[in-house]
């Protein structure tokens, strides 16, 4: 059982890492990663919004949007599935919203290193797939608790490694054509190569 | 008709939003291996950029500014969910090729970002100009990098044999490295360097 959980936990960090195996979160993924501690931070954001939304995204679609799910209600021949999309995102809005709110009132310093990133999260693509695809792989609760964990983890760890390579990049020497934004797509590239060894590992 | 050609096609080569942007990455990754994706997606993401923006500008004036997040946010998911379920039910194969990347739309930055930047200021007509020309520059990123990765990845196009590979008794030996997803990375970054050769002013100042 914990094996179990242990092996989703490597697996969504490294084999399947949303950034560099999937491409989710791409757009934020190169806009923040011109410095290591701002990557940090929005790492570290982009962890918590994921534990907090995959599983509360798992209990609305089993709950409320599958099909027969509103059985508890009395209503077993609803299928509400075809308005996942819009819940999830509703979800990952109103969250990101509280946890903003929360953040401020009861941690401040917390609210002061994070708060930019929170808004910008809404719109991070791994978020949203984070939920998809625990509807898509039919994860139990348990599982979509580690998934988050997990693949939050996996997009802030690649995230600080870009940053980390680029910081050192600004010494090289980078063909005009290629400066900025072009060389940080083959950099990326050379990672997602790297990453890809992990795709041999069997847990 | 100066204004319309400028808003209409200055996205396409002049701002495109992958390679200035850096809008819309996500997708642009993940469904280049194969031109029907590509041609799949671009044909949303034309539909979605294009009608959100022209709604977004429509009601621009009654959504209160600290809502308007998640008031275009609705609007972009109700039509995702439209494009979603006509997949579905007309081209399922390539819905399920493109499995949870049509969800993705919703995030797509593309989307978000003009209904933000552009449809929020502007009227409806300009709006659904701004959107379509958007979505054509997204979309001829996209079908340059499908083009390679599919030509010479599987030596096919749209699923029919252009360069015939050696293991169906051809003469091409197929570039494996294409079809892993990590390749699309480096025909953006090479496709970047190609259009700031051609258009210098899209150099990155050193900072």
């Amino acid at each position: 059982m914990l094996e179990a959980y242990l092996s989703l936990f490597i697996k969504s960090i490294f084999i399947e890492n949303m950034a560099l195996a999937f491409f989710l979160g791409m757009c934020t993924f190169l806009a923040v990663s011109k410095k290591v501690d701002t990557a940090l931070g929005l790492g570290i954001a982009v962890v918590v919004v994921q534990t907090i939304t995959i599983p509360t995204n798992y209990l609305i679609y089993n709950f409320v949007l599958k099909a027969g799910a509103l059985a508890w209600a009395g209503f077993p021949d609803v299928d509400l599935s075809f308005l996942g999309l819009i819940s999830y995102i509703g979800v990952i809005a109103a969250m990101v919203q509280i946890l903003e709110m929360a953040l401020d009132k009861y941690f401040p310093p917390l609210y002061n290193a994070l708060g930019i990133f929170l808004p910008l999260i809404t719109v991070n693509c791994a978020i949203l797939a984070g939920s998809l695809f625990m509807v898509e792989r039919d994860y139990n609760f348990g599982e979509s608790v580690v998934f988050g964990v997990g693949s939050g983890t996996g997009w802030a760890l690649s995230i600080v490694a870009l940053a980390g390579i680029r910081e050192k990049m600004s010494y090289s020497d980078v063909p005009d054509g290629l400066k900025g934004l072009g060389i940080t797509f083959i950099s990326v590239g050379l990672m997602a190569l790297a990453f890809m060894s992990f795709s041999g590992i069997q847990l | 008709m100066a204004k319309i050609t400028k808003v209409l096609f200055d996205p396409i080569f002049k701002e495109n939003p992958i390679a200035l942007q850096i809008l819309g990455i996500c997708s642009a990754l993940a469904v280049t291996s194969k031109m029907d994706t590509v041609i799949a997606m671009t044909l949303a993401l034309i539909f979605v950029t294009s009608l959100s923006n022209l709604s977004v500008s429509l009601i621009r004036n009654y959504i209160p500014t600290n809502i308007r997040i998640i008031a275009q946010m609705t609007i972009i998911a109700s039509l995702v969910i439209i494009v979603d379920q006509l997949l579905k039910a007309y081209a399922f194969s390539i819905s399920k090729q493109l499995s949870v990347y049509v969800g993705l739309i919703i995030t797509n930055c593309i989307v978000m970002g003009r209904a933000e930047a552009y449809a929020m200021k502007n009227g409806p007509w300009m709006s659904f100009l701004d959107g379509l020309g958007n979505a054509l520059g997204y979309g001829l990123i996209l079908f340059i990098v499908g083009f390679f990765r599919e030509l010479f990845g599987s030596g096919k196009l749209l699923g029919f044999n252009i360069l015939t590979p050696i293991t169906e008794g051809g003469w091409y030996p197929t570039n494996g490295l294409l079809l892993l997803p990590p390749s699309a990375f480096f025909l953006i970054g090479f496709i970047i360097w190609a259009l700031r050769t051609w258009k210098k002013d899209q150099i990155e100042e050193e900072n």
